[in-house]
């Protein structure tokens, strides 16, 4: 039970960057663009809050430059994709590659290095008076740190926001069918804008996660392709924020339950094991892709860049 | 009342790069007036009236709104000056409820605050009797349901002008009436209406005051108590037009196509078709009537190779065709042109030119590696001046052409493969009446030259007037088959509900 409980507090650890990955990319797909920059704004994210941790000791401005950052990595891509209209599966990849070398560029005289303590003690796990102490749910969801707990709110309040508010309806239908959207006198490329940078943000503080808290400490690529396969979580969820905490977390114990094998006396390969979130992935994929439903579908506007007056 | 003059359009222009849409065109409507905008395919109804709702940006001339001159940069302006505009494809998101659609957009309050807002709807729908589940999805909604709640959604948002951009094109002549009720009502509460149409009939029985259009400008503006649809055409065309539709007679008599006992299946197990026999001779015109969904699709892709066939034959020129592929088929001499309800979509890739749209069945009769652009320049050039269609040039693409061109394009490649048996498939969708004679009159050409043509449309006066023979669909059955020459709209009418004809005259004669 002990065994069983630590895995899936450390599963929630590691699916925590890619919760604000994937809720940064749903956000971003709902207002109809398709970014495949996530794993560069992750790691310009990263780098930028490991950097400014460093400088200030201050754990909230880490987490400001690192959101900043990754909103600066997905303004170029707003710029591209909204304003010109450029194909957003190439500018996106484009910004992976810039991200790739950013990181690597800024992050050379870091490598090594580890985040300062001050950074450590705020994000140490406490218990959430109460909920804590709910049995087994407690130990597993509510003995987390401060960062852990800010991906539940951001999923529940984007969750709110997509499906309560006046703001999130219009932002599907900008998604959906942005002409109708247009009609109805919503600025589109106002909501594309706020919402592919708000979704960059998430991404930055996604890989400030791994850099600050999850490391903590700095190393080349430290993202390892996790912006990729939060790209495939979002079709996993659907573009619903609820369900991306549940695939996050999933993911999350894909990736560290090759570690946890290998204390027991099961024996499988590693590289077997370094395969499966890869492998789940593919089959997520085909099994999304099966059940063809309205209600799962991608937004319909997805990768079309809008254009008025176009006939 | 009636002599305020609630919008005024004055020299209007608009260009779309080389495409001159609309050039000094002058409209005014009043309140409490129903007022149609009449023209051919590409005449610039559609794009005024998009600089009316503020998609399009006009680039001179001005709008007046109650002597006031307005300037639109967006749909937003235009709505608040209380314009509200129902376009030809609707503007609703699918996965939404129609309640969701409606408030789309709309600024009161952080939270949707639904209760408040469906009493509000509620009191509109009441005003103006429009029938609306409320809760229902878009993509669930048939045609006209989702029409009424496109103009459920404007008359929400308070809209005074309302602007029906061919709303009929899509509806079966029961919905017809109903908007047409609904058009009254707005009349009565004082609201100016903008009808675009080119069905002359429509336009008579609604309109108070009728606008001309050709070519884009403005012709003249008449009242409808003192013209007539031969006038009205005449104005729209430009020179006087015959509106009856020729008939030929019967060339030959040998049988080229014979269906038995043909049965169809859609994806999900259902028969579509359901044991189909009949015969088409060479020279001969034989129209399928059906309300929509019919099987009339299906029919059309299953001798087209296009639709996997369960049972039964389809033989042509005594060989069977099923289970043999498009490209085989279309070699034997079948032709197959089907208009779907956007118009775009089978048969044409709109970012092509006209040249390139030819080639995409011209070059399989060409033997090596690289294509020969040349015959089918020509066969482009040929096309443009027999069919008039408006155009820059070859090679513009054909997505910048008005639907009615971009149908004939279709059209007149396929005739030109000089097929045996040629299937067209509502070829008069959404075309002006010229148009329509226009293609009449081809569809008669191929006619004399001993062609077996199977055609399908909506219209039952043009089917009556221009078919040998009728055949009516209901459900996937053939009801009856009968002698256009004898035929009768209400007995068709009934046989498309599914009411069977006994005796049918000229069925199974070979």
């Amino acid at each position: 039970m002990e065994l069983v409980t630590s895995f899936l507090a450390a599963a929630i650890v590691a699916g925590t960057p890619l919760l604000f990955a994937t809720l940064g990319e749903i956000i971003t797909e709902r207002a109809g663009n398709l970014n495949l920059g996530v794993e560069g704004m992750m790691l310009m994210g990263a780098v930028i809050g490991f950097q400014m941790g460093l400088v200030t000791g201050s754990p909230i401005m880490a987490l400001l430059a690192a959101m900043l950052a990754g909103a600066l990595g997905a303004s170029i891509f707003a710029v591209l994709t909204i304003s010109l209209r450029a194909n957003q599966v190439v500018s996106g990849l484009a910004l992976t590659i810039f991200g790739t070398g950013f990181s690597g560029f800024v992050g050379k005289e870091l490598v090594g290095q580890v985040a300062p303590d001050s950074i450590k003690m705020f994000f140490k796990p406490f218990s959430l008076p109460g909920l804590g102490n709910i049995p087994f749910l407690g130990k597993v969801f509510f003995n987390q740190d401060l960062f852990v707990y800010l991906g539940y709110l951001t999923a529940v309040i984007l969750g709110i926001y997509l499906y309560k508010t006046r703001k999130g309806l219009n932002l599907r239908a900008v998604g959906e069918n942005p002409g109708a959207a247009d009609a109805a006198s919503i600025n589109i490329n106002l909501y594309k804008y706020v919402h592919v940078l708000l979704g960059g943000a998430l991404c930055g503080l996604g890989g400030a996660y791994l850099s600050l808290v999850y490391v903590p400490a700095w190393q080349e690529n430290i993202t390892a392709g996790r912006g990729w396969i939060a790209v495939a979580l979002v079709i996993f969820a659907t573009w619903n924020p609820y369900k991306a905490l549940f695939g996050s977390y999933l993911f999350g114990g894909l990736d560290i339950i090759g570690f946890r094998i290998q204390g027991t006396d099961i024996q499988v390969s590693q590289y077997f094991i370094d395969m499966l979130p890869y492998l789940v992935t593919i089959i997520v994929l085909v099994m999304v892709s099966l059940r063809k439903s309205k209600r799962n579908a991608p937004p319909r506007g997805l990768g079309v860049p809008y254009f008025r007056e176009e006939r | 009342m009636n002599n305020v003059k609630y919008i005024s359009m004055v020299n209007i222009t608009k260009t779309f790069g080389k495409v001159i849409a609309n050039k000094n065109i002058n409209l005014s409507v009043n309140k409490g007036e129903i007022h149609a905008l009449l023209g051919e395919n590409g005449a610039g109804k559609s794009t005024l009236m998009n600089m009316l709702s503020g998609i399009y940006i006009p680039d001179s001339g001005s709008i007046f709104i109650e002597g006031e001159e307005v300037k639109f940069s967006s749909p937003k302006d235009s709505i608040q000056a209380g314009i509200g505009m129902i376009h030809q494809h609707f503007k609703l998101v699918e996965v939404l409820t129609a309640q969701e659609n409606i408030i789309l957009g709309q600024k009161t309050g952080f939270f949707l605050n639904k209760k408040a807002i469906r009493e509000k709807i509620e009191e509109v729908q009441r005003k103006f009797q429009l029938e609306v589940d409320l809760d229902k999805k878009v993509y669930e909604m048939s045609v006209g349901e989702k029409q009424n709640l496109e103009i459920l959604k404007v008359l929400f948002r308070g809209a005074k002008i309302l602007i029906l951009d061919e709303p009929t094109a899509v509806l079966t002549p029961q919905e017809t009436a109903k908007l047409f009720i609904i058009m009254r009502k707005m009349k009565e509460e004082g609201c100016a209406v903008i009808f675009i149409s080119h069905k002359m009939n429509e336009v008579m029985e609604i309109s108070d005051k009728i606008t001309v259009l050709r070519k884009g400008e403005t012709v003249k503006t008449v009242d409808k108590e003192k013209t007539n649809p031969q006038e009205l055409t005449e104005l729209m065309v430009g020179y006087p037009v015959d509106l009856s539709i020729k008939r030929l007679e019967k060339q030959g008599r040998k049988a080229v196509l014979r269906v038995r006992n043909l049965r169809v299946e859609n994806e999900e197990g259902i028969e579509v078709l359901k044991g189909l026999n009949f015969d088409l001779r060479a020279g001969e015109i034989l129209s399928i009537a059906g309300i929509a969904g019919s099987g009339q699709k299906e029919l059309c892709e299953a001798i087209a190779g296009l639709y996997p066939v369960k049972s039964g034959e389809i033989l042509f020129k005594g060989e069977n065709l099923v289970g043999k592929n498009p490209k085989e088929i279309i070699a034997k001499g079948v032709s197959m042109s089907f208009i779907p309800e956007d118009r775009l979509g089978m048969g044409l890739v709109a970012a092509m030119d006209i040249v390139d749209n030819i080639l995409l069945k011209q070059y399989q009769k060409q033997k090596g590696f690289l294509v020969n652009r040349k015959p089918a320049t020509s066969k482009a050039k040929e096309i443009i001046k027999k069919l008039d269609i408006q155009t820059p040039g070859i090679y513009h693409p054909i997505r910048d052409l008005s639907g009615g061109n971009i149908q004939k394009v279709l059209l007149g490649r396929e005739l030109d493969t000089n097929p045996e048996l040629l299937i067209t498939a509502y070829p008069v969708r959404g075309l002006d009446i010229n148009t329509c004679h226009k293609i009449y009159d081809l569809l008669n050409e191929e006619k004399a030259k001993g062609v077996a043509i199977l055609y399908i449309a909506e219209d039952l006066d043009s089917l009556i007037g221009l078919s040998d023979r009728i055949m009516v669909l209901s459900n996937g059955e053939i009801t009856g088959i009968v002698e256009a020459r004898k035929a009768t709209k209400e007995q068709i009418g009934l046989m498309m509900l599914g009411e069977k004809i006994n005796e049918t005259e000229g069925a199974y004669v070979v």
